[in-house]
């Protein structure tokens, strides 16, 4: 997902990081400008479009009759996938999802199992036989960094605001969702960690890590990613971090 | 597989280990011929097998770096490591673990000093149950060694979680399964840099912290068997004995 970056560019951004400032100027706790819609696909049972400054994200959410699985038989399923398309970026190709899409998708697959947001043990329909899935799918439309953030947030959005009439055979008063876990992506430049990187400063940064939060502060998922190091002080702020801007994110889902 | 009713009873687990215990370990390096470095590690019921061949030139071309050597690492279950078969090739899961133990065990090594080239490491999962992606992280930073490749540290990589309620090292199947929390862990133990870091299930701010350090004690004995074996290897044995 890296692009090539001028060493002048490079130089420039881990520089502004040394001095605690970011090329679009915001501080390093600060988020871009965040915008939630949702509900603008009839066909599918829930949808949202995020927009991160200039990272926009759709997900859609549709609902269908599945097999369970053999370890789970009363239990939904949930699946999520993420599309690059190569409309949000010069750098995507059309083509199956590679380890960038794949990863994407299990992180946010993972803040929405691990939480419990939905609650799979309704979506019973024939223990054993027959029980309802949800397919998240969420494709990216302008990637300007911080794909994760967007799509974790497009996710919940998307499942917070479903439309179950229309759905044969649906019996449950409402899509059964309870929670709503928030991913918060922090990059580390130059020993500097800062919320929402932009992509300028994803194709600079040392490393990210993606921490998962519950309403009351706790983890539900982390992922590491990039090639550089954390020390466990520097978790522990990157923690602190994603605490403390998860509620600015998860007020945009009501 | 049933769920246990208790998964620790009077603080030993189910394995009659102590949460901050390890499954036994053995680590042996340079077993493969062919293969330019190699390490076989059994960490409990885990049997995972690592080859790392090059540096070598890359093929195909146009994935050649001009001022560094790539590292690719691809994980791989056996169909017969699972109890239900594995049907062959990568799945989503095989695909992401390959890339997180990529970035995982890059931080360590010296590409620079190859241009052009690549160096390849296969992890191989004959038999596994639960953590086998951080034997094979463990295994792969071994068989690295082994071959030669120059760098800067060894990783050492083990998973941490939560089960009724206590913080354990190294998960066994059953605690995989039925447990709350599961945190994988890798480091460069000299500088005691995180480069592997994955979590799913539910911490506290409290309890992550102390999964951090239990990871981090458990790494700490890892290393040593890494490095123990690596000394089996390649110290003189006087003859006769």
């Amino acid at each position: 997902m890296y692009e090539i970056v001028s060493s002048v560019k490079r130089d420039y951004i881990v520089d502004l990081a040394r001095q605690e400032k970011r090329v679009d100027t915001r501080a390093l706790d600060q988020n871009r400008e965040i915008s939630v819609e949702t509900g603008l696909v009839k066909p599918a049972q829930g949808s949202a479009l995020v927009k991160l400054g200039n990272t926009q994200v759709f997900a859609g959410v549709k609902i269908e009759r599945a097999e369970p699985y053999p370890d789970s038989p009363s239990s939904g399923v949930l699946m999520v996938n993420a599309e690059l398309l190569p409309l949000a970026s010069p750098t995507f190709e059309p083509g199956r999802p590679d380890e960038n899409a794949i990863e994407l998708a299990r992180v946010v697959d993972r803040g929405i199992r691990e939480s419990g947001a939905i609650d799979l043990d309704k979506l019973s329909i024939t223990p054993g036989e027959e029980v309802w899935a949800v397919f998240v799918d969420i494709h990216m439309l302008d990637h300007d960094g911080n794909l994760i953030d967007a799509s974790a947030l497009a996710a919940i959005a998307a499942l917070w605001h479903m439309k179950t009439e229309g759905i044969e055979g649906w019996t449950l008063p409402e899509f059964p969702i309870r929670k709503k876990p928030i991913a918060v992506t922090i990059a580390k430049i130059n020993e500097k960690l800062m919320v929402d990187p932009c992509l300028d400063e994803e194709n600079v940064m040392d490393a990210r890590i993606t921490i998962t939060t519950m309403e009351d502060g706790s983890i539900c998922a982390m992922q590491k990613g990039g090639i550089g190091c954390f020390t466990p002080e520097e978790l522990e702020l990157a923690y602190e971090l994603a605490r403390s801007r998860a509620p600015e994110l998860r007020k945009h889902i009501e | 597989m049933k769920k246990p009713e208790k998964l620790i009873i009077d603080g030993k687990r189910l394995d009659g280990r102590t949460p901050d215990e390890l499954r036994p370990l053995k680590i042996q390096a340079g077993l493969l011929k062919r293969a330019d470095g190699s390490a076989y590690v059994e960490l409990g019921e885990n049997k995972v097998l690592v080859a790392v061949y090059g540096p070598r030139e890359m093929h195909p071309r146009h994935l050649q770096q001009p001022d560094t050597a790539v590292l690719r690492c691809r994980y791989n279950m056996a169909p017969f490591s699972v109890d239900e078969r594995k049907r062959p090739g990568p799945d989503r899961r095989s695909v992401e673990i390959s890339k997180v133990t990529r970035e995982a065990i890059e931080p360590v090594v010296f590409l620079e000093l190859y241009p052009k080239s690549v160096i390849d490491v296969f992890i191989e999962i004959l038999q596994a149950d639960a953590g086998t992606r951080t034997t094979g992280i463990t295994a792969a930073s071994v068989a690295l060694a082994d071959a030669g490749v120059p760098m800067r540290d060894l990783i050492s990589a083990a998973a941490v979680g939560k089960v009724d309620g206590t913080i354990v090292l190294d998960l066994n199947k059953q605690e995989d399964n039925w447990g709350t929390s599961d945190m994988p862990i890798a480091l460069m133990p000299r500088k005691k840099l995180i480069t592997l870091l994955q979590m799913d299930g539910h911490f506290t701010a409290e309890e992550f912290k102390n999964a951090l350090a239990l990871a981090f004690k458990g790494c700490e004995q890892i290393y040593e068997a890494q490095k123990q074996a690596l000394r089996e290897r390649y110290s003189i044995k006087p003859e006769g004995e």
